[in-house]
């Protein structure tokens, strides 16, 4: 096992940050945690590479203990925290050379690893990391937590305030990286970008949720859930939930998301309702479940 | 080891791409130096003083050529009634008025006795104090040289000498305290902003999670600011010979151990203020407030410790400051060397011991 957690509670002052946590990530494993903002994934990483010391429980990273053997943990994972953390005023080359220095390598020794991402952001390696964009400093981050070649890597949201493009290339990256072997724990507000995990996590509030393969996650969800549409979308969710069967309604898109309480329900009952409500061009059909929909239920 | 030069060779880059840090570091040693040495001094010179002349005698002109002629004042203008006085003070520019009493030539050689009043404005005391003591200093003279061919017995005549500083320049007392000064505020304020500026960016977050080590961290921080420093002292130093030719008596050699030590002390104050403090904000008032202001205020460098309330006597001993200014003006003025300044030096070292014991202990290797 790569990683592993046992029981981890954490709490600050009042606030109960993560409460009674077990998951364990396999070495190899590409691995998302996937939660709304403030649901404890920060204080998660920062407990698994050694920054914060859990209240109860422990944790093993790479085989090494949390807190008896942070020395060692601190030599073998790469960390990327959420908040944008390098040397603004050092341009992507000095960066990367200087995280290298500290580590104890050279950017020659390990370029192989980084060589895809780098290429990308070659071209401005004379300019100061604080003028790169959103993108280029992730993808500069990426490749200074990679430099020293960690066992372990912690991506702390990566991708939030990423243009859809870049993310893309982020996660393909990811996949890339884990095919040499590194083992790589991820975490995202983004739904979408759970499907691109091994095996997730959904958290909330602390607490996990579920976790499985994203497919089983999905699988598993216990509703037949359609996609909803007419020509004014917000009249219509507000027409959807004053329905007396409706169970769930969540905009999705262009889409409403619906799912109803009855086993024997027919679509048509509700076009007839929403037509009743001054609905035009009303359109039902089945729909899959996405990783939002499972996490809306069950953060229901 | 290359870690740790990778980790001096980034702080170099911070230091020299912030302008703002560039400027306090070089900017303000000189224009400090500049300021205090030209601007602000405790001399008098060319004071405005006013003459009202009750007797208009040949020994009242005497005496008034003699205070014109010297280059402490000015006789900016002859008044004749008192009430005059209090006019002439409200306007601001005359500091002090020489009334000389009616019939003071004829009462002098008459009954060898004669009255002068010397009023001063004392709105500011140290002026007036100086303006009356320089005026009765000329008046000592010439009743000297009025008194030269009677012989008088039993007269004491004290015949003050002013060592170390005798033309009593108040840039002598300046340098030494600019000096404190800025190394302290180099050197502490820029380290513990620059530590901070790490908690506060989040790349402390990284330098946490690697093997660099907490020593090598600290270390590598101070490093710069120790060569920055040395730097700065030798400009001071130089700026103060050859501009104000301030006299260096004693070891240069020794002067440039001392100036280490308190660099050292200071850099040591400036950890234990970054671990201590959250953000560069609070790092820079902790030491303004918690370093400029008793530095300015109860080193000595302004008001004579001697003079203060005994418990900020007390509380002047564990200034670093206090003890570093008595050092160097050991050594430039007083010429004095290790001998005599073992005790001061030996408290500096403790002082920094006790710093950076104090900051290695409460240097956090979480966040936490």
């Amino acid at each position: 096992m790569s990683i592993t957690v046992s029981n981890i509670s954490k709490s600050y002052k009042s606030v109960k940050a993560l409460e009674n946590i077990s998951f364990n990530v396999k070495e190899g494993e590409l691995f998302g945690l996937i939660g709304p903002d403030g649901a404890g994934k920060t204080t998660l990483f920062r407990i698994l590479t050694t920054l914060l010391i859990a209240n109860e429980g422990t944790a093993t990273v790479a085989d090494f203990d949390v807190v008896l053997d942070y020395k060692k943990i601190r030599n073998n994972v790469g960390y990327m925290p959420g908040k944008f953390s390098l040397y603004q005023d050092l341009t992507v080359e000095e960066n990367l050379n200087f995280f290298a220095t500290i580590f104890g390598t050279t950017i020659e020794e390990n370029y192989d690893l980084i060589k895809e991402i780098y290429v990308q952001i070659e071209p401005f390696k004379d300019r100061r990391a604080g003028k790169l964009s959103g993108g280029m400093k992730q993808k500069l981050a990426l490749c200074c937590a990679l430099i020293h070649k960690p066992k372990v890597l912690f991506l702390d949201e990566p991708t939030t305030g990423v243009d859809p493009v870049s993310r893309k290339e982020f996660w393909d990256m990811l996949k890339r990286l884990q095919q040499k072997g590194i083992t790589i724990l991820v975490s995202t507000p983004y739904m979408d970008e759970a499907a691109l995990c091994d095996r997730i996590a959904l958290i909330q509030d602390g607490k996990i949720l579920q976790i499985d393969t994203p497919q089983a996650i999905v699988k598993h969800y216990p509703k037949k859930i359609y996609n909803v549409r007419a020509d004014n979308t917000y009249q219509l969710i507000k027409s959807l939930k004053t329905y007396e069967y409706n169970h769930s309604v969540y905009p999705f898109g262009e889409f409403v998301h619906y799912t109803d309480r009855r086993a024997d329900f027919n679509p048509k009952d509700l076009i007839q309702f929403l037509e009743s409500n001054n609905l035009s061009n009303v359109e039902i059909e089945k729909t899959v479940a996405t990783i939002e929909d499972t996490f809306m239920e069950l953060a229901k | 080891m290359k870690r740790f030069i990778g980790f001096i060779k980034k702080e170099f880059y911070h230091i020299f791409r912030d302008k703002r840090s560039l400027f306090i570091l070089f900017g303000m040693p000189i224009a400090q130096i500049m300021l205090f040495g030209f601007a602000i001094t405790n001399e008098i010179n060319n004071v405005d003083i006013a003459v009202l002349d009750h007797s208009k005698g040949a020994t009242t002109t005497e005496i008034i050529n003699k205070i014109s002629a010297s280059k402490y004042f000015s006789i900016s203008q002859f008044i004749n009634k008192e009430s005059d006085i209090e006019t002439i003070f409200k306007k601001g520019k005359v500091k002090a008025v020489l009334n000389f009493e009616k019939g003071f030539s004829k009462n002098l050689i008459k009954d060898h006795k004669a009255t002068i009043q010397i009023i001063t404005d004392a709105t500011d005391p140290n002026t007036a104090n100086t303006v009356s003591n320089y005026v009765n200093a000329i008046l000592q003279q010439y009743q000297k040289e009025l008194n030269k061919d009677i012989a008088i017995t039993y007269q004491i005549v004290p015949q003050t000498r002013m060592v170390y500083n005798p033309e009593l320049k108040s840039v002598y007392m300046f340098v030494p305290g600019v000096m404190t000064i800025i190394l302290m505020l180099v050197s502490a304020m820029m380290t513990s902003i620059s530590i901070t500026r790490e908690k506060e960016l989040g790349t402390m977050e990284i330098l946490l999670v690697s093997p660099i080590k907490p020593i090598q961290v600290i270390v590598g921080k101070v490093f710069p600011y120790i060569f920055l420093s040395i730097i700065n002292a030798t400009v001071i130093v130089l700026l103060s010979i050859f501009i104000f030719k301030m006299p260096v008596q004693g070891s240069l050699i020794l002067l440039g151990f001392e100036s280490v030590l308190f660099i050292i002390t200071a850099l040591a104050l400036g950890i234990l203020i970054s671990t201590i403090s959250a953000t560069q904000q609070t790092a820079m008032m902790i030491s303004l407030m918690g370093l400029m202001l008793p530095v300015i205020l109860l080193s000595g460098f302004i008001f004579p410790i001697s003079s203060m309330p005994l418990p900020l006597q007390i509380i002047s001993n564990i200034i670093p400051a206090k003890w570093f200014i008595i050092i160097i003006k050991g050594i430039m003025l007083k010429g004095v060397g290790l001998q005599y300044l073992w005790k001061e030096t030996l408290i500096l070292i403790g002082m920094t011991i006790f710093y950076i014991g104090l900051s290695v202990k409460k240097y956090k290797i979480r966040l936490e």
